[in-house]
């Protein structure tokens, strides 16, 4: 089913369907992601939303078995078929996981390192940017005055803001978070919810999400998938509140199974 | 109830004790022989040490000498072998863990390295006694090298794989996520996460050919003499230490023994070496 949304759709999915293997994973997937705005996909654990999420980025392009058919509209152009190459794509469309990933280097680098794939930065160009990306993060006061030292001697709540920051640095137009409080603690995750509300005045973020007061939270659309099928896909508000399909309503008030 | 717990708590401590116990002695019998073989090392290896057994040649029997020339003849053909091993071992692991893990010529390299990972280092010998040495109708250090760069490199491989693998794949995605092209995820991530395994693997490696003795039997042989090229025999500590150590003449065995400490402590050292070089900074 297809629900127009009232921005312009900054990703346009069409007749999507995706595979593992023999394994029909995604079945013919409509959806609009608005511009600047949040979009969160909820639904059970196997539903296919992290799958969807992973296509946005041709993440499972990683992994010879799983494939797409259909068309991702990102700007006008075709992701699936696009002839760009995948890193100009990934560059457009960052993301961030569910468990924090800090490369083996100091947080200075982590974020540096993916800022220096597409730009020759002088000195204090990257130093400025690198304390941006921090700052977004909400994490340059915590670590402003240790960013030599090592990225994974970082807590797991300032860990995971260290790749938030990672992926905004390289300035992508996109962000796509898969469960990126998972592994938090409240506080943790009270920071995060908080960063990704600031984000949307300059991203389109889409977040996959089991936490479904994080997605009345800090999504302004949301989208209920299921086995594979996008049930219903709405403004937030709507969706929890009067749910036009019973299967979302079931789910979204704990009725479910 | 109580007391039938009691009781199989009473034994499973019982049980306990008795494991730790035979674990305790097991591990007390290792430790015996490789103290007493350090021990042995030490003792006879320092009294044959003196400063001409770094300067001289190895001598005559029943003459002064010394083990200069075997000292600088393993250097030399263990660096070089190591030179020209590691880069084909770590390369040959990148292509297994990281391009194409289940491929037919992936199994079919994996199976013939663990072949060559067990092999004889003596068949190493003899294989390149007949590739090079027949061949040039000469022993030579380069032949030498080249059967010891022939156990570095399934060493290498193996381990360089084995560390590659034990990556997450979740720091590779997050790699690629930033459009990391392939070979800079490889070089700067997944290499990097797995740098300590694999220098390990170097120096075990290393280890393992300071002390082959069988493979430059066939290939190196031995020289009384400074060998200012490879081109023809060079000594090595190991082939000296076998001839002179099986030898009735005092001198020889003395200096045998100092040639086992050099060689101990230098594995020794490149184990220590290893630790401080690998010890995690990020």
């Amino acid at each position: 089913m297809q629900v127009a949304s009232p921005n312009s759709s900054k990703i346009a999915v069409k007749d999507l369907n995706f595979y593992y293997g023999k394994f029909h994973a995604l079945k013919n997937i409509n959806l609009d992601i608005p511009e600047n705005q949040v979009t969160a996909f909820i639904g059970p654990s196997g539903c296919g939303k992290s799958t969807l999420l992973r296509t946005f980025n041709r993440m499972f392009e990683l992994y010879p078995e799983q494939r797409a058919e259909g068309s991702i509209m990102l700007d006008g152009e075709n992701l699936l078929t696009s002839k760009q190459d995948v890193a100009l794509i990934r560059a457009k469309v960052g993301m961030v996981f569910q468990k924090p990933t800090p490369f083996p280097m100091s947080i200075f680098d982590n974020i540096a390192f993916g800022v220096k794939l597409f730009e020759n930065l002088s000195r204090t160009d990257m130093e400025e940017r690198v304390e941006w990306a921090l700052r977004k993060a909400a994490l340059w006061g915590e670590v402003k005055d240790k960013l030599q030292q090592s990225g994974s001697g970082l807590s797991g709540g300032q860990q995971q803001r260290l790749c938030i920051a990672r992926g905004i640095a390289i300035k992508p137009e996109v962000l796509l978070l898969d469960e990126p409080c998972s592994a938090l603690d409240p506080i943790s995750t009270a920071k995060v919810e908080e960063l990704i509300i600031e984000l949307k005045a300059d991203y389109t973020v889409v977040i996959v999400t089991h936490n479904m007061q994080q997605a009345a939270r800090c999504s302004d659309f949301t989208a209920y998938m299921y086995l594979g099928d996008l049930v219903e896909f709405g403004p937030t508000e709507q969706m929890f509140f009067k749910p036009q399909r019973k299967e979302t309503e079931d789910y979204i008030t704990g009725r479910f199974g | 109830m109580m007391d039938e717990r009691q009781r199989k708590y009473a034994k499973r401590n019982l049980v306990n004790k008795v494991a730790i116990a035979l674990s305790m002695s097991a591990m007390a019998f290792g430790l015996v022989w490789l103290i007493w073989i350090l021990w042995e090392t030490i003792i006879l290896g320092v009294g044959g040490l003196t400063l001409s057994t770094f300067t001289q040649m190895t001598p005559a029997p029943n003459d002064d000498g010394g083990l200069a020339n075997a000292i600088y003849g393993s250097f030399v053909m263990v660096g070089l072998a190591t030179v020209i091993g590691t880069p084909i071992g770590i390369m040959a692991g990148i292509y297994l863990a990281e391009y194409s893990p289940h491929s037919r010529l992936s199994n079919v390299t994996r199976f013939v390295n663990e072949i060559l990972l067990s092999a004889p280092s003596i068949v190493i010998g003899l294989f390149v006694y007949t590739l090079v040495v027949a061949r040039f109708n000469t022993f030579s250090g380069w032949a030498g090298v080249m059967a010891l760069a022939l156990i570095v490199i399934p060493v290498v491989i193996r381990t360089s794989e084995n560390m590659l693998l034990l990556v997450p794949a979740g720091l590779r995605e997050a790699a690629y996520a930033l459009g990391t092209p392939k070979w800079k995820v490889i070089m700067s991530i997944t290499l990097k996460a797995a740098r300590s395994g694999v220098v390990t693997g170097i120096l075990l490696a290393v280890a393992r050919i300071s002390g082959e003795t069988a493979p430059l039997l066939f290939t190196a042989l031995n020289n009384q003499f400074w060998a200012s090229s490879l081109s023809g025999p060079v000594a090595s500590l190991p082939v000296t230490i076998f001839k002179f150590a099986m030898s009735p003449y005092q001198n020889w065995q003395q200096l045998a023994w100092a040639g086992v400490f050099l060689i101990t402590m230098a594995v020794l050292g490149l184990n220590i070496l290893a630790r401080v070089l690998t010890r995690q900074k990020h």
